[in-house]
């Protein structure tokens, strides 16, 4: 699952997931991101840090606090690359932080490696 | 007092140059010849009476035999020493500077002295542009915005172009979509660059003197003798007076202000009116139906006036200043806790008198009035703006007087019970913390 506000930033992600084999839902803001994660059980979510009025930390914050996604592996999206919000990310769980711009190949490593630490790495 | 008085070699000087005798100017004065003499080798100090007689003997003021006009910049040079770190390691140690000798080295070395004084304002000046700078780009929500928009169109611009580009059999549809985006994308992120530019660019041109706006329009209200003759009837009006001379944008904006309300002053406070008022602001602001920081304001600012004026805000920082020489004024920070201003700031309404002292030569003591008054620019359920306002008249009268300071840093008054920090002088004066009995107070 992808949650990014910028239409084309969206659309090229998607774009290279896809072609490597991966479904991706999409969502442009915020809202509802916990139940809508809770609903689509991903095996990876990937998280842009600016959202219009939402942090992207909040939601983190938000899905670590239930138990049922405390193991879902989080890239954290940003355009900010500062050391504070680097930690800030990881100690609200990220764990792969990724500046913009970002290369599609390391886009796309990542997202990889991720999946395959996820539990149920047997879906799609 | 720390300040060396160097009256004595003045007298001496002053009395060749007008070719009398040591003999005769005693008689005139009523001294002996012997006492003249260790006098003038600084060996006696003056006592106020004998040193108007000789300054009338002399024909010269007493203020330019005791120095009294070098004393604002023995200020600056103390302030000076302070800024390099002299006072931290203390007068006289190793390498730091002899401050308690400020004064004598004024006298043998004024042309040095008005250097390290200048220098001194232009290292300040740049620490207070790179503070702002780096402000600015940690806080600035423009800056932040602009950086954020152009890394986010570099990152789109980035990833669609690797697609089209290393996506070998890329449906026709997709490659149109991605170059549409692209497309737009790189537009963005041009407009973005260019604001970014044009930001820095402002920024750049406003910040490249690093002069604290407020100094800035004082200058250019000293530099036409605190008087905006253009604003008198017969004047060229508002538009008569040049503001190039301000490189900033703030200075502008706060001349352009200072401006506007010295014409609304002149407009209801006639020449005739001020002249008629005694000096008097509340009796000017009755006869002219203003405020009474107005009446001060224009008392201040008329040509010739020798009145000095401060203006401070509810928080007690310093809006305006207009110098007179004896009485210090600190070039930023806080001032004197004791001024009668700040007394006035809890009393909006009523006139605060007080006859002032300030540590130094020769005289030194000044009229002070203040008042404050209490606007309510948003209406009754508004805020309440306090400010206050202070004339600060020469007065060389007897009698108990305010002992006062310019600031606590620099003031040599060893048993102030308003002193909030050390004095960076400790040569006479025990100017260290308060004692412990008056801690508890202080906070």
């Amino acid at each position: 699952m992808l949650i990014e506000d910028e239409p084309n930033i969206a659309e090229a992600i998607r774009y290279v997931l896809m072609r490597d084999g991966f479904r991706v839902s999409l969502h442009d803001d915020g809202t509802e991101a916990v139940a809508r994660v809770r609903a689509a059980v991903p095996d990876v979510l990937i998280l842009d840090l600016m959202l219009p009025g939402v942090s992207g930390l909040d939601i983190l914050s938000a899905l670590r606090a239930d138990p049922g996604m405390a193991g879902l592996p989080v890239m954290m999206l940003s355009a900010k690359g500062l050391g504070r919000d680097r930690e800030a990310a990881t100690r609200a769980g990220a764990n792969v932080f990724m500046t913009k711009p970002f290369s599609n190949a390391d886009m796309l490593a990542q997202v990889r490696a991720l999946a395959a630490s996820c539990p149920q790495a047997d879906r799609g | 007092m720390a300040v060396t008085v160097l009256a004595g070699a003045r007298v001496r000087e002053r009395r060749l140059a007008l070719g009398l005798r040591q003999a005769d100017v005693a008689r005139s004065v009523g001294i002996s010849g012997s006492y003249l003499n260790l006098i003038e080798h600084d060996r006696r100090r003056i006592g106020a009476e004998v040193l108007d007689r000789l300054a009338a003997v002399l024909e010269v003021s007493a203020a330019a035999l005791t120095g009294t006009g070098d004393a604002a910049l023995v200020e600056e040079l103390r302030a000076a020493a302070v800024a390099a770190g002299s006072g931290a390691a203390g007068s006289g140690a190793a390498g730091a500077a002899e401050v308690d000798r400020a004064a004598e080295m004024l006298g043998r070395f004024p042309g040095w002295a008005a250097m390290i004084a200048g220098q001194a304002r232009k290292v300040a000046q740049l620490e207070r542009a790179v503070e702002v700078l780096n402000d600015r780009i940690g806080h600035d929500p423009h800056l932040s915005q602009a950086l954020h928009e152009v890394l986010s169109s570099a990152s789109s611009v980035r990833s669609t172009a690797a697609i089209l580009a290393e996506t070998e059999d890329i449906d026709a549809t997709w490659r149109a979509r991605f170059h549409a985006n692209l497309h737009q994308d790189s537009e963005r992120l041009v407009a973005g660059t260019e604001a970014l530019v044009a930001y820095l660019d402002s920024v750049e041109a406003a910040e490249a003197q690093g002069v604290d706006p407020l100094e800035e329009v004082e200058g250019w209200l000293a530099g036409m003798g605190w008087h905006l003759a253009a604003l008198e009837p017969g004047g060229g009006g508002v538009a008569a007076l040049d503001l190039s001379g301000l490189a900033s944008g703030a200075a502008r904006v706060l001349a352009r202000d200072w401006v506007a309300q010295a014409a609304a002053d002149a407009n209801a406070m006639p020449m005739a009116a001020v002249e008629g008022c005694g000096g008097d602001p509340v009796r000017l602001a009755q006869d002219c139906g203003v405020g009474v920081l107005a009446a001060m304001r224009r008392l201040a600012l008329r040509p010739g006036s020798d009145v000095g004026f401060v203006l401070c805000d509810g928080a007690g920082a310093i809006l305006l200043r207009k110098p007179v020489p004896g009485f210090a004024m600190p070039r930023a920070g806080a001032a004197c806790a004791l001024w009668p201003l700040f007394a006035a700031l809890s009393r909006p309404g009523t006139p605060v008198t007080a006859l002032g002292e300030m540590p130094g030569p020769g005289l030194r003591r000044f009229g002070l009035r203040a008042w404050c008054e209490a606007t309510y620019p948003a209406g009754f359920g508004g805020p309440e703006v306090r400010r206050a306002g202070m004339l600060i008249a020469p007065a060389p009268e007897p009698g108990e007087a305010l002992a006062l300071g310019g600031t606590c840093r620099i003031c040599p008054r060893g048993t102030c019970p308003a002193r909030r920090e050390p004095s960076i002088l400790s040569d006479i004066a025990p100017a260290g913390p308060p004692a412990r009995s008056e801690v508890s107070t202080r906070f």
